[in-house]
C-alpha cells in the first residue's frame, strides 16, 4: 500500500475537490458542471469551495437535464475539452444512459480512434442510510460491462485524490463512483475511514493497480469501495479468532487488477469477493471467473461472494440492513470457507 | 387568474416576492375559465357572517380547508419525526403548496390517476389515502401502504388511483401519459394528471410525452408547480423562454395560475379535467408556489439560496390555508371557531396516524425476497 507522506487530514469529499481544482489551476481545458455543484458545492460535497476559486464560467450548474448535459460534455470533450461531469446519484443515470454506452463508450472505437473523449463522470452509489431503490444502488458493474468506460471505486480519501487526478489526466472516460458513506458528509453515520492522511502536493495513481490493503494467508477478500473497510472490520474480527485474511483492494473495476486477485489466491488458496452491487452478472462474478480461468487448481475451497441480494435496494431500514453485506457476514462465510 | 388583492392587483402567477425570482407570467389562454368569485374587497361587516352556509360548494371548500390543514399538520410531524430521530431517510416536505394537490384532487374522481413526485405526500393525502399508512410506510413498517419497502419517496396506493410518487425528477411523466392512454384504449372517461415540479422542465422525456399526449388526444393534465427552487439552484437559473410556452408548442392549452389560492387552482382544474374527460385532449397547469421547508428535511441552512425575508413573505402573506380560512370568514361561510375545530380534528387525526406508524411492526425479514417479481 502507498503511504502518505503526511499527517494533514481530509474527508474523502475534501480530498475529490482538491484533486479537481489542482487540475483545473493546472489545465485551462479542465472544467466541472452538474447538478447543484457551483454554490452548493455538490450534495456530497466533490466540488466544495471550487465555485468561489473558479466561478461560474468553468463551475457551471446545469438544468436537471443530464442527457444534455452529458452529450455536451461528449461534445466538448471532442474538441479539447476536459470536462468533469457529475451526476449526483448513480440511479440517475438511467435517464441519459445513451450517452453513455452509446457515444461516450463508442465513439473513439467507432471513429478509428480518431477522436479522443476526455470525460470525467462522477457519481454517489451506495446504500444503508434509507435513501430507498431509487437513491441507493451501486451499479459499477453495469458501466464496468460496456467497453470503452474506464471504474474507478474509491476507498481513502489519500485513493480519491490520486484516482481523480488520473482520472482528469485520461485520455478516455472514466467513470469515478463516491461511497456516500466515506465521503464525511455530516448527515450521515461518519466512517473513521471517511477522514484520512492525504498529501498537499498533486500526485496521480495508475489505475488497474490493487491495493493489498492488509496481508494474510488463509483467505484472499477480493472488495472495493466501501467493502474494502467492512472486509477490514471482519479481517480484523478473525484475526482475533486465528484466521489470517488478505484484503484486496481493487480500486479500478477498469481496467481490472487479475494478476494480483491471481497472486493472492495462489498464496492463500481460499477466495471471497464482497461486492455491494446485486449479486448476479456482476464484480464478483467477474473476479471469480478470472479465477476458475486462471487459478482454480490453486482453490481449496469453492470461491465465495457477498453481495445484495437480486432485489432492489428496500426502503425498510432492518430490511435494508438485511441485504448488505457487513463485517458479520463476512466472518461467517469464511469460517464456513475454512471449515473452523 | 386576475384578483385584486390589498395592495394592489397581482400578476397571473400571483405576487412577487421580496428579492426573489420572478416567475414568468403568460397570459392565460382563452379556454382558461373565469377566476372564482374574489374576496370581497370592502372588508365591511356582514350581519350573516357567523352562519354557516351549507351549500354544496361551501361543504367543498370546508373539505379543501380540512385535506390542506391535514397535510400541514403530516408534514410538520415528519419533520419532527427526522429532528427526533425516529424516522429514517430524508423527506422533501409539501409544506406551502397544499392548495394545488388539494385543488386539483378535488377535481377528480377516486378512479381517476394521479402521478406524484418524491415531494408527494401532499398529493397522496389529497388523493384519498389513510394517514396512519402513510406513517407506517415512512417509517418502513409492514403496514404502510408498500409494506415498508418503498418510503416517502415510493408511497402508491391504486386503491385511490395514486400510481405513484418517483424519486426521479420527471420519471412520473410517462406513466402518467401511459394510463391517461389506458382509459382511451380501454373506453373509460377516467383523467390522468401528472404532477411535477419545475425543476422537471429540464428532462427530455416531460416534451415526449406531451407531444404524445397532443397527437393522441389523451385525457390527462400536466401539472407543473413551481416552488421557484430546483433543489438548491434557482429555477430562474435553469429555465429559459416561459414555462407554460412549453405547452404552447403542442398545442396544448394552459393556464399560468396563483399556486397558494386553492379557488383558482380547482377553478382551472375544474374546467380542464372536464374538457379532458370529454375527449378534447391534454391541457397544462402552471401554479406558482412556494416551498416552506428547504429541499429536504435536512436542508436547514438556506441563506445562501434563498433569502429569510423571501420565506417569511410566503409564509405570512401568501399562506394558501390562511388564505382560504380568511375568505371563508370574510364571505360567512365560515367562522374562526369552526375553522380551529377544523386544525383541531386535523392534529388529532396527524397524531393518531403517528401513533400507529410508530407502533405498527417492521415487515418479516423473509420480505426482502418478496414481489420483486408479480
Amino acid at each position: 500500500m502507498a503511504v502518505p507522506t503526511t499527517t494533514r487530514q481530509l474527508t474523502t469529499s475534501r480530498a475529490i475537490s482538491e484533486a479537481i481544482a489542482m487540475e483545473m489551476r493546472r489545465d485551462a481545458r479542465v472544467f466541472a458542471m452538474g447538478e447543484d455543484i457551483g454554490k452548493y458545492g455538490g450534495i456530497f460535497g466533490a466540488t466544495q469551495g471550487l465555485f468561489d476559486q473558479f466561478g461560474p464560467e468553468r463551475i457551471i450548474d446545469t438544468p436537471i437535464s443530464e442527457t444534455a448535459f452529458i452529450g455536451a460534455a461528449i461534445g466538448a470533450a471532442a474538441e479539447g475539452m476536459r470536462p468533469v461531469v457529475e451526476l449526483m446519484f448513480v440511479d440517475f443515470f438511467g435517464v441519459c444512459m445513451d450517452q453513455i454506452y452509446n457515444h461516450l463508450a463508442k465513439n473513439t472505437y467507432m471513429s478509428g480512434g480518431n477522436v479522443r473523449l476526455p470525460v470525467t463522470l462522477i457519481t454517489a452509489y451506495g446504500a444503508g442510510y434509507d435513501d430507498a431503490a431509487q437513491h441507493s444502488q451501486t451499479l459499477y458493474s453495469l458501466f464496468a460491462h460496456v467497453p470503452g468506460l474506464k471504474v474507478v471505486v474509491p476507498s481513502t480519501p489519500y485513493d480519491a485524490k490520486g484516482l481523480m487526478i488520473s482520472a482528469i489526466r485520461d485520455d478516455n472516460p472514466v467513470v469515478y463512483f463516491m461511497h456516500k458513506g466515506i465521503m464525511g458528509l455530516g448527515w450521515m453515520t461518519m466512517l473513521a475511514a471517511s477522514a484520512g492522511p492525504v498529501p498537499e502536493e498533486e500526485y496521480t495513481i495508475p489505475f488497474g493497480v490493487a491495493d493489498v490493503k492488509r496481508t494474510g494467508t488463509d483467505v484472499t477478500i477480493v472488495t472495493v469501495g466501501m467493502m474494502v473497510h467492512r472486509s477490514l472490520e471482519a479481517a480484523q474480527q478473525l484475526e482475533a479468532q486465528g484466521i489470517s485474511a488478505e484484503v484486496l483492494d481493487l480500486r479500478t473495476l477498469v481496467p481490472l487488477d487479475r494478476d494480483a486477485i491471481i497472486n493472492s489466491v495462489k498464496k492463500t488458496h481460499r477466495l471471497l469477493v464482497v461486492d455491494e452491487d446485486y449479486r448476479s452478472y456482476g464484480m464478483a462474478a467477474e473476479v471469480i471467473a478470472t479465477v476458475a480461468e486462471h487459478a482454480l487448481e490453486y482453490l481449496d475451497a469453492p470461491a465465495r461472494r457477498i453481495a445484495e441480494p437480486d432485489v432492489p435496494i428496500p426502503y425498510s431500514r432492518p430490511l435494508e440492513q438485511f441485504v448488505l453485506p457487513n463485517a458479520e457476514k463476512i466472518t461467517a462465510v469464511v469460517h464456513e470457507m475454512l471449515g473452523r | 387568474m386576475q384578483q385584486t388583492q390589498p395592495g394592489g392587483p397581482v400578476p397571473p402567477g400571483g405576487p412577487v416576492p421580496p428579492g426573489g425570482p420572478v416567475p414568468p407570467n403568460v397570459p392565460p389562454s382563452p379556454n382558461v375559465p373565469p377566476s372564482p368569485s374574489a374576496s370581497p374587497p370592502d372588508g365591511l361587516e356582514r350581519p350573516n357572517a357567523t352562519v354557516v352556509s351549507h351549500s354544496a360548494e361551501t361543504a367543498r371548500w370546508l373539505q379543501c380547508y380540512r385535506q390542506m390543514a391535514q397535510i400541514r399538520y403530516f408534514e410538520d410531524q415528519v419533520d419532527d419525526l427526522y429532528n427526533t430521530a425516529r424516522m429514517p431517510g430524508l423527506a422533501h416536505l409539501y409544506s406551502g403548496e397544499e392548495a394545488i394537490a388539494v385543488g386539483v384532487c378535488a377535481a377528480l374522481r377516486r378512479d381517476d390517476f394521479i402521478t406524484s413526485t418524491h415531494r408527494g405526500h401532499g398529493h397522496c393525502l389529497a388523493k384519498g389515502a389513510s394517514i396512519d399508512r402513510m406513517f407506517a410506510e415512512l417509517l418502513g413498517k409492514a403496514s404502510g401502504y408498500c409494506k415498508g419497502k418503498g418510503g416517502s419517496m415510493h408511497i402508491a396506493d391504486q386503491e385511490t388511483g395514486n400510481l405513484g410518487a418517483n424519486a426521479i425528477v420527471g420519471g412520473s411523466a410517462g406513466i402518467a401519459t401511459g394510463a391517461a392512454f389506458s382509459s382511451k384504449m380501454r373506453g373509460t372517461d377516467q383523467v390522468a394528471v401528472c404532477f411535477f415540479g419545475e425543476g422537471a422542465l429540464g428532462q427530455g422525456m416531460l416534451y415526449e410525452v406531451m407531444n404524445m399526449a397532443a397527437l393522441w388526444k389523451l385525457p390527462i393534465l400536466y401539472v407543473c408547480e413551481n416552488n421557484l427552487y430546483n433543489e438548491y439552484t434557482s429555477y430562474a437559473e435553469t429555465t429559459a423562454g416561459t414555462i407554460a410556452a412549453r405547452a404552447t408548442a403542442f398545442g396544448i392549452p394552459s393556464a399560468v395560475i396563483d399556486g397558494q389560492d386553492i379557488r383558482a387552482v380547482y377553478a382551472t382544474a375544474e374546467q380542464m379535467v372536464a374538457q379532458a374527460r370529454a375527449g378534447q385532449g391534454p391541457a397544462f397547469i402552471q401554479a406558482n408556489t412556494y416551498r416552506y421547508y428547504g429541499h429536504h428535511v435536512g436542508d436547514i441552512a438556506r441563506t445562501y439560496y434563498r433569502s429569510k425575508e423571501e420565506e417569511t413573505f410566503w409564509r405570512t402573506q401568501r399562506d394558501p390555508i390562511a388564505l382560504l380560512g380568511d375568505w371563508l370568514v370574510s364571505t360567512g361561510q365560515a367562522d374562526a371557531a369552526q375553522l380551529e375545530a377544523i386544525h383541531a380534528t386535523a392534529r388529532a387525526e396527524v397524531q393518531a396516524g403517528v401513533e400507529f406508524g410508530l407502533n405498527a411492526p417492521f415487515p418479516e425479514i423473509s420480505e426482502v425476497t418478496q414481489d420483486v417479481y408479480a
